[in-house]
């Protein structure tokens, strides 16, 4: 996936302002920055979920463009998880992960049924096929959230702050199932505020301010020697969090 | 006991003349509702619309409707369609036009509220899962929408039944025109009927409606 010149804004307000960068396959960005960079905009720019207004968002060479013809047969290489557990409160947990399969891609239902089930136990949700998202807490909708992504076969995943709603306790669910597909080899763009945990997934961390891209290096690097003052400030307020904590 | 005039329901088919008059009630009231439901569904997802002129005049609309008292509209359309257009219509037909017309009105505002209160992420994981806008509504807007809907609607149908007894103006025998004929009938061999059998009637709505809003009450809870 390729992004060129990236460019939106709200009315006057610009978002991202030429963001440019490259996603291999396999590989883990996490996307880090203070509050209001831009980092969820810029997903759902990828995701087509925004309008653009400059640049350009291709994904195996097509072009990602808000409003066009074939947007839903490009988005099912994409699988997006939001921080508001957004589930459908009217289905149930299986009906929840078949509906896109089914409806969208047209696939046997058995066959779904059954690789639904299978990433519903790897998740360690598999008694809860049945229940409807209010029985479920914050990180078990999380997980089936994501579940519901992975059964369309994308060929990569956004998580947009999946954490940022749940209490402490449910955060280490999600992310250990995140960290899984990192190990499987799934191609992520990953927006979080927890950094150890972007530490541990990522293969390259973006740092975003006021929208632009202003550091863009592997994790180690950038947990470590940031090469940017703003970069340096930014890591030592979740330094300065972490030691208050103790 | 005061004297009620109880008897004067079990005279020749009086009893079964009231239950009559409140079937032709009942009956305009379902077809009125029958009708309104899909063109109420369809107004309220056109009032959703972001162009400024459809808002307006569904607006006007909506509250057209809503100030004027249902019966001025039963006037406007009976005998309005005689004098003005020249054409007969029956006092049964209009009706079901007038609450046609309000029940669309009202519906398409319930519509219009349940839809707003979809939440916007709904449309944009159903966007992100790949469904389609037109997937999007048939399987996650309009069966939530529903659920919302089902009890409003209903209350409107007991709202609708109640308002059946203006139709008597414009010449509809339902139940409170036949109750005034049993009165008038009996008032010289029993002059108090009027307070039993106007009691029978409010009965008679009652019996109709609370079980109605009963269930709406409890698909409310059910779906809420």
């Amino acid at each position: 996936m390729k992004i060129e010149h990236l460019t939106k804004s709200f009315e006057d307000n610009v978002v991202l302002d030429d963001v440019s960068f490259t996603v291999h396959k396999g590989e883990v960005i996490v996307v880090v920055g203070p509050s209001g960079c831009g980092k969820s905009t810029m997903l759902r720019c990828i995701n087509a979920l925004e309008p653009i207004q400059g640049g350009k968002i291709t994904i195996d060479g097509d072009e990602i463009l808000y409003g066009s013809k074939n947007l839903s047969s490009l988005r099912q290489k994409i699988g997006m998880v939001f921080q508001s557990y957004d589930l459908f409160p009217h289905l149930s947990v299986l009906d929840n992960i078949l509906l896109a399969p089914l409806k969208v891609q047209k696939r046997k239902k058995d066959e779904v049924i059954k690789e639904a089930t299978e990433l519903l136990e790897r998740v360690g949700l598999g008694d809860k096929a049945k229940s409807y998202p209010r029985q479920l807490s914050g990180g078990q909708k999380q997980r089936v959230a994501i579940v519901r992504a992975l059964c369309m076969h994308p060929e990569m995943m956004l998580f947009d702050e999946v954490t940022a709603a749940l209490d402490p306790e449910m955060v280490r669910e999600v992310l250990d199932v995140i960290l899984g597909l990192a190990k499987g080899g799934m191609t992520m763009i990953i927006v979080t505020h927890e950094m150890q945990f972007a530490r541990a997934v990522a293969d390259r961390v973006l740092f975003l301010e006021n929208g632009n891209i202003i550091e863009d290096a592997d994790p180690d690097t950038f947990f470590e020697n940031p090469k940017t003052e703003r970069a340096k400030q930014f890591l030592n307020i979740f330094n300065f969090e972490r030691s208050k904590e103790k | 006991m005061p004297d009620l005039g109880l008897d004067v329901l079990f005279k020749g088919k009086n009893m079964l003349r009231l239950l009559g008059g409140l079937w032709v009630a009942v009956k305009i009231s379902l077809i009125s509702v029958a009708i309104s439901i899909p063109l109420g569904i369809l107004l309220g997802i056109i009032m959703t619309s972001k162009n400024p002129i459809i808002k307006a005049v569904t607006r006007v609309y909506l509250e057209f409707i809503r100030i004027m008292p249902q019966l001025v509209l039963l006037f406007i359309v009976f005998f309005g369609s005689t004098s003005a257009l020249g054409i007969n219509i029956s006092g049964e037909l209009a009706s079901v036009i007038v609450f046609t017309v309000w029940g669309t009105a009202e519906m398409g505002d319930l519509v219009r509220g349940a839809l707003i209160s979809i939440p916007k992420h709904q449309y944009e994981s159903s966007a992100a899962l790949a469904l389609t806008p037109a997937k999007t509504y048939i399987y996650v807007i309009i069966p939530q929408t529903v659920r919302r809907l089902i009890p409003l609607s209903i209350n409107l149908i007991t709202r609708m039944i109640k308002t059946t007894s203006l139709i008597l103006m414009i010449g509809v025998v339902e139940v409170l025109k036949v109750a005034q004929q049993i009165i008038e009938a009996n008032r010289m061999s029993s002059p108090n009927a009027a307070f039993g059998v106007y009691l029978t009637v409010l009965l008679l709505y009652f019996i109709i409606c609370w079980p109605i809003s009963m269930l709406a009450k409890r698909l409310e809870k059910k779906w809420g």
